[in-house]
């Protein structure tokens, strides 16, 4: 659909403070007529008539009454213009936030961060020119000039047929000149979100610069994007600023046409200097709002290529199964065995599947152990189980219920995650800790801190568990941050469990300490573990090997360490690895 | 007001510019009061019907002015567009050198991506600092100052007159509508930060956020935030109407007092009248530079904070500066602490607590030791992002310190747990280790480093930090660049801890032949094929607990025999 419409159909949602604004401006526009004939008659009566300041007195008093209400009409309609547009935006925020929250974390790590978030915050916040200034502008841009028309039509007629072939240059300039400039301006909306994004990625690489001793040849790279940006950028206004050059000559031209005819026709006696003065006063106004309209309309266009991509987001997947949000099932997971039929997934620019036609079962109270080399899909069958993707075939169930037919926040209220690279919120360790679970007791989060080796680690720090950490605050090791989400774990205590290498980043003192406590937190529980270090998984009740997308070998330790295959051979390695 | 004054000193390398664009936009403005008052001229002379052909000198003006005002406005444009882009670009490139010197260990509290997305967007609202804060004061003075002139001619009171509303339009209403908006703009820069980092929380850990049914609550929380901005953009937008619609009152305001002020003084003749005439109407004119104040003081609050924070990051010394006459780096490079310590600001334990070591030139040491005990503390000494505070760090014999850190780096080549990627493509990703690199090398050094599959597509986009890769792939990127940088001193950090173990036995052959011939220092827990290491230094809480090769701390039966049973226990069956 058109940007503009679609835009505009947001507008429509909240008509009130727009039509408010609008009814206010209008009336601005008439105290401007009623102020331009009092002053063209106060300055005849002084200068032609040659009246005494005490005459004049009462028109210099309803002169300063007329400004007084347009002063206040105008302001109304500034106000009301900006409280609708902060109404849309709010609209839009929300509904931003929202699709980025379902469309889940696989596709906000597929697109560069900085680029998402300046959409949703910045990209937003440019509509709102479009919505304050541009849009009410295209009214009074109609409106005003028509009404100034009709006011000097009063007065001379010759005039008024003047700024009315006149008048239609404008948006015809406009349109010829508007068209390209929206094209490009576009380009330059993209070009600058790109730009600020390699510049952030410098700064963040920063350290890695360095190390390469590169750090001052990538100046000169900064200094290209910049100046890369400047000339297109000039490029873009040489354009848009020709259609307001366009505008200003027609006013400029017109008034100065008006002035030597009124001057001409004063000189032949057709028109009295009451007349003239009114509308020589009223001429620039006649064609200000037209000048403006070509302003804002620049400023306009900034917010509407921001918003493709906001739509592009809000548009993205539309086709997520929204069914499973109303569906409020509640399911009990504990005990209940979690069956994949025939899953496969793609990714949307993969070529072959990243899982193919994979049947498994993930027995009740058991664990389970996925191993296999990088690359093999064992991530994403934690993904589908975790329902960050949907599976492109087949069905997983619990207990014979399709899960996708669960609520996704039932679903996840069932599941105990704990990633390979946990993300720590920029809070305090308490807060990033019960976020698993908020109304967890003072003991239980002790427990949690004892069983995941923490507790020491956070009696030494000065201000404990209220250290702010993230990315804010103090860092955590990678093994700090991995303990974090086992304590999550623990505090939530829910039925399945779902560890993607929870001890990668641990060294072997610290996870034989962890072992136990791991072996009590999967006791009971379904798990899913995928490990490479393979001493942490060899009592798991069944071990699957994931090659190529497909489970290519599966069984117990014991069975698997028969058979030939990846179980064996790495087995094999990591022994010999560390005689 | 310091920090302002500070900005505007960044910007002098564009005062030339800036003057440019002061004048023509001084120029624009002057020809549309010119054209409204021969205008008025026009039609005041014209109302005297004097004989034909006077009205000549007033046709030719009002042309010009009309042309005149057109088209240098589209150059006033231009020119001040341009201005804002150079010092945009200025600006990145001036931060970029303040914060060079100050990376990692000053930034170490600003490393996240919010931080520094933060510190882009205080850039960009700097671009501002001539278009929208310089430029319309300076406008707006000129042309007063102009019309005072001008008036004064003719009629002192009338000039005093106009000098008064001039400087309350200028000066009295600004101050008004900044004092009843102080604060409302570093609110909203305030909200803005926030909402950055909530964002950031958002797109990074929303798997977290879901699992953990967070996902409503920060979405709400975000809502609020933005509804509050959105409240004090609200009454940023009453004052902006106040102003605006206050400036309109003022000028009318003006007119009243001007015409009363003039009505005596028309006389029997017709000039008086004319000059009557003339005068309300450039008096309405005059007024026009005054309209984009309030805007201009609201970015000027908005700059100085953005100033404030980015000062207050470049204010920091930079914690290594390069000596004035570096050695080259040393044939003979052998390293050596003598009894080293180190202490992180802010912390109040020792790092490293009296260390002692030396390698020699080809010799290959581990150091070993469980996570924070110190070890990869040793690294950034050596790669000089922090400075030895007590002992000693010496390479060939010389201080660490007297070397070029850029020299030094190259020297050095580093594989750390943690490998950035750049978003660019691969081959940009590699070409860092070695600018002068051609394919085949490229090529070579991914094949060498078991990215095989790689070697086609050098020109694919990394993603976002890298994420489009695994960690694995990752961490043999680190290692091609490696290859590629070709330093005589290898340090691994925890090189091949990321991955699974056929891969890491095949990264770590590679880096056994690498490392033949060169000095290599890993940093390492895992302890794994130690025997080929001519020493192994055990670390513990930042002390040297043993020291020796592998067998011989084996017999020692102190730490390093505690962890290797402990990684080695239940393997046998």
């Amino acid at each position: 659909m058109n940007i503009d419409r679609r835009l505009f159909q947001l507008l429509k949602e909240e008509k009130s403070p727009f039509l408010l604004s609008v009814i206010s401006g209008s009336m601005a526009s008439v105290m401007l007529i009623v102020q331009a004939y009092y002053l063209s008659r106060i300055i005849n009566a002084a200068f032609i008539d040659k009246w005494s300041m005490n005459r004049l007195m009462p028109f210099l008093a309803l002169f300063a009454l007329f400004s007084i209400l347009r002063m206040l009409f105008s302001w109304v309609s500034h106000v009301k213009a900006n409280s609708g547009s902060g109404i849309i935006r709010e609209k839009l925020f929300s509904r931003f936030t929202s699709r980025v929250a379902d469309l889940g974390p696989l596709y906000s790590r597929s697109v560069q961060s900085g680029r998402l978030s300046n959409t949703m915050l910045k990209g937003i916040e440019a509509l709102d020119a479009y919505y304050s200034s541009y849009i009410p502008q295209i009214f009074f841009a109609l409106f005003t000039p028509v009404l100034i028309v009709c006011a000097i039509f009063t007065d001379d007629w010759i005039s008024g047929i003047i700024l009315l072939l006149s008048a239609p240059l404008i948006p015809f300039f406009m349109i010829v000149i508007g068209k390209r400039a929206s094209a490009v301006t576009e380009k330059q909306w993209k070009t600058m979100s790109r730009m600020s994004g390699h510049f952030l990625d410098m700064l963040q690489g920063l350290p890695t610069l360095k190390l390469f001793a590169q750090s001052r040849r990538q100046r000169k790279s900064i200094e290209e994007t910049g100046e890369n940006f400047r000339k297109a950028t000039m490029k873009v206004l040489k354009i848009a600023f020709l259609s307001s050059l366009t505008l200003e000559l027609v006013g400029t031209i017109g008034t100065a046409v008006i002035a030597v005819s009124i001057g001409m026709r004063m000189m032949a006696g057709q028109l009295s200097f009451r007349q003239a003065l009114f509308v020589l006063v009223l001429t620039p106004d006649f064609y200000l709002p037209l000048r403006q309209l070509g302003t804002k309309f620049h400023a306009g266009m900034e917010g509407v290529s921001a918003s493709r991509e906001i739509f592009d987001v809000l548009d993205h997947g539309a086709s997520l199964s929204a069914a499973a949000k109303d569906c409020i099932e509640e399911s009990a997971a504990a005990g209940q065995s979690i069956v994949f039929s025939g899953i496969s997934y793609t990714y949307p620019a993969g070529s072959h599947p990243a899982i193919d036609a994979v049947s498994l079962t993930l027995p009740a109270g058991k664990t389970t152990a996925l191993v296999g080399p990088s690359g093999a899909g064992k991530s994403t069958l934690i993904n589908l189980l975790l329902r960050f993707l949907e599976p492109s075939n087949g069905s997983i169930t619990i207990s014979g219920k399709a899960v996708d037919r669960i609520a996704l926040e039932a679903w996840h209220r069932q599941i105990s995650w704990v990633p390979q690279h946990p993300y720590l919120f920029n809070a305090t360790l308490r807060e990033n800790i019960m976020i698993a679970r908020r109304d967890a007791s003072a003991t239980e989060l002790e427990s949690a801190l004892e069983k995941t080796g923490l507790a020491g680690f956070i009696s030494s720090l000065p201000d404990g568990l209220e250290t702010v950490i993230g990315e804010q605050g103090a860092r955590l090791s990678g093994g700090e941050a991995q303990r974090v989400a086992l304590a999550r774990a623990f505090l939530k205590n829910a039925p399945i469990l779902v560890l993607d290498e929870p001890t990668s980043h641990t060294d072997p003192e610290l996870e034989a300490g962890l072992r136990c406590s791991m072996q009590s937190l999967m006791n009971g529980r379904t798990t899913v573990i995928i490990a490479h270090r393979l001493e942490t998984i060899r009592d798991a009740d069944q071990i699957l090997v994931v090659s190529g997308g497909k489970i290519t070998q599966s069984g117990t330790h014991d069975e698997l360490v028969r058979t030939d295959g990846f179980y064996r051979d790495s087995l094999y390695l990591q022994k010999e690895a560390a005689i | 007001m310091k920090t302002f004054l500070r900005l505007t000193a960044v910007v002098r390398p564009y005062y030339l510019w800036m003057g440019l664009a002061a004048l023509i936009g001084f120029a624009t403005t002057g020809s549309g009061i010119g054209l409204l008052v021969t205008s008025g001229y026009i039609i005041a002379k014209a109302a005297l019907l004097p004989p034909p052909g006077a009205l000549q000198l007033g046709i030719l003006g009002v042309r010009f002015f009309g042309i005149a005002r057109g088209v240098l406005r589209y150059a006033e444009r231009l020119i001040s567009h341009n201005t804002t882009f150079r010092i945009l670009a200025g600006l990145r490139l001036w931060f970029y050198d303040a914060i060079e010197p100050l990376a990692p260990a000053r930034l170490l509290y600003y490393k996240s991506a919010d931080l520094l997305q933060r510190v882009v967007d205080d850039i960009q609202s700097l671009e501002n600092i001539y278009t929208r804060v310089l430029a319309p004061p300076v406008t707006a003075l000129l042309v007063s100052a102009l019309m005072w002139f001008l008036l004064g001619v003719y009629s002192l009171q009338a000039a005093l007159l106009v000098m008064l509303f001039h400087l309350l339009a200028g000066i009295g209403i600004p101050l008004l509508t900044m004092k009843l908006g102080r604060g409302i703009q570093s609110s909203i820069m305030d909200i803005k930060t926030n909402q950055q980092v909530l964002a950031l929380d958002l797109l990074q850990g929303i798997g977290e956020l879901q699992v953990y049914g967070q996902l409503p609550e920060h979405l709400a929380v975000m809502q609020e935030n933005e509804k509050e901005m959105l409240g004090l953009q609200r009454r940023n937008a009453v004052l902006d109407g106040m102003h605006e619609s206050l400036t309109g009152f003022i000028m009318n305001a003006a007119v009243i007092a001007v015409l009363s002020a003039l009505v005596s003084s028309i006389p029997g003749s017709g000039s008086g009248g004319i000059f009557f005439t003339v005068i309300t109407l450039a008096v309405m004119a005059s007024f026009e530079p005054f309209l984009p104040l309030p805007a201009s003081l609201k970015n000027l609050e908005a700059d100085t904070h953005a100033g404030e924070r980015l000062f207050e990051i470049l204010d920091a010394r930079p914690e290594t500066t390069p000596p004035v006459k570096p050695l080259p780096f040393p044939a003979n490079h052998v390293i050596r602490m003598v009894n080293l310590n180190f202490t992180y600001p802010r912390s109040p334990l020792k790092t490293l607590d009296n260390i002692s070591f030396t390698v020699e030139p080809g010799q290959h040491i581990a150091i070993v030791g469980p996570s924070g005990a110190g070890k990869s503390t040793i690294t950034s000494l050596l790669m000089r992002f922090w400075n030895t505070r007590e002992g000693q760090l010496t390479i060939g014999g010389h201080d660490i310190g007297l070397f070029d850190q850029e020299n030094l780096r190259r020297h050095i080549a580093l594989v750390s747990q943690k490998t950035y990627l750049f978003a660019e493509t691969i081959r940009e990703n590699l070409l860092l280790a070695n600018p002068e690199a051609n394919d085949d090398e490229l090529k070579k050094a991914l094949a060498d480093a078991g990215l095989g599959h790689f070697t086609p597509k050098l020109d694919e986009w990394t993603g976002q930090h890298g994420m489009k890769l695994s960690g694995g792939e990752r961490q043999r990127i680190a290692i091609a660049r490696v290859l590629l940088q070709n330093a005589p001193v290898m340090i691994l950090d925890e090189a091949t801890a990321n991955l699974d173990s056929i891969t890491e036995k095949e990264v770590t052959a590679t880096l056994a032949a690498v490392s033949s011939g060169k000095t290599l220092v890993a940093i390492t827990h895992r302890l794994k094929s130690m025997e080929q290491f001519d020493s192994i230094i055990v670390i513990d809480k930042g002390k040297i607990a043993e020291q020796g090769r592998h067998d011989e701390l084996m017999r020692n039966n102190g730490t390093y025999r505690r962890m290797w049973e402990l990684q080695h226990s239940g393997k046998d069956s």
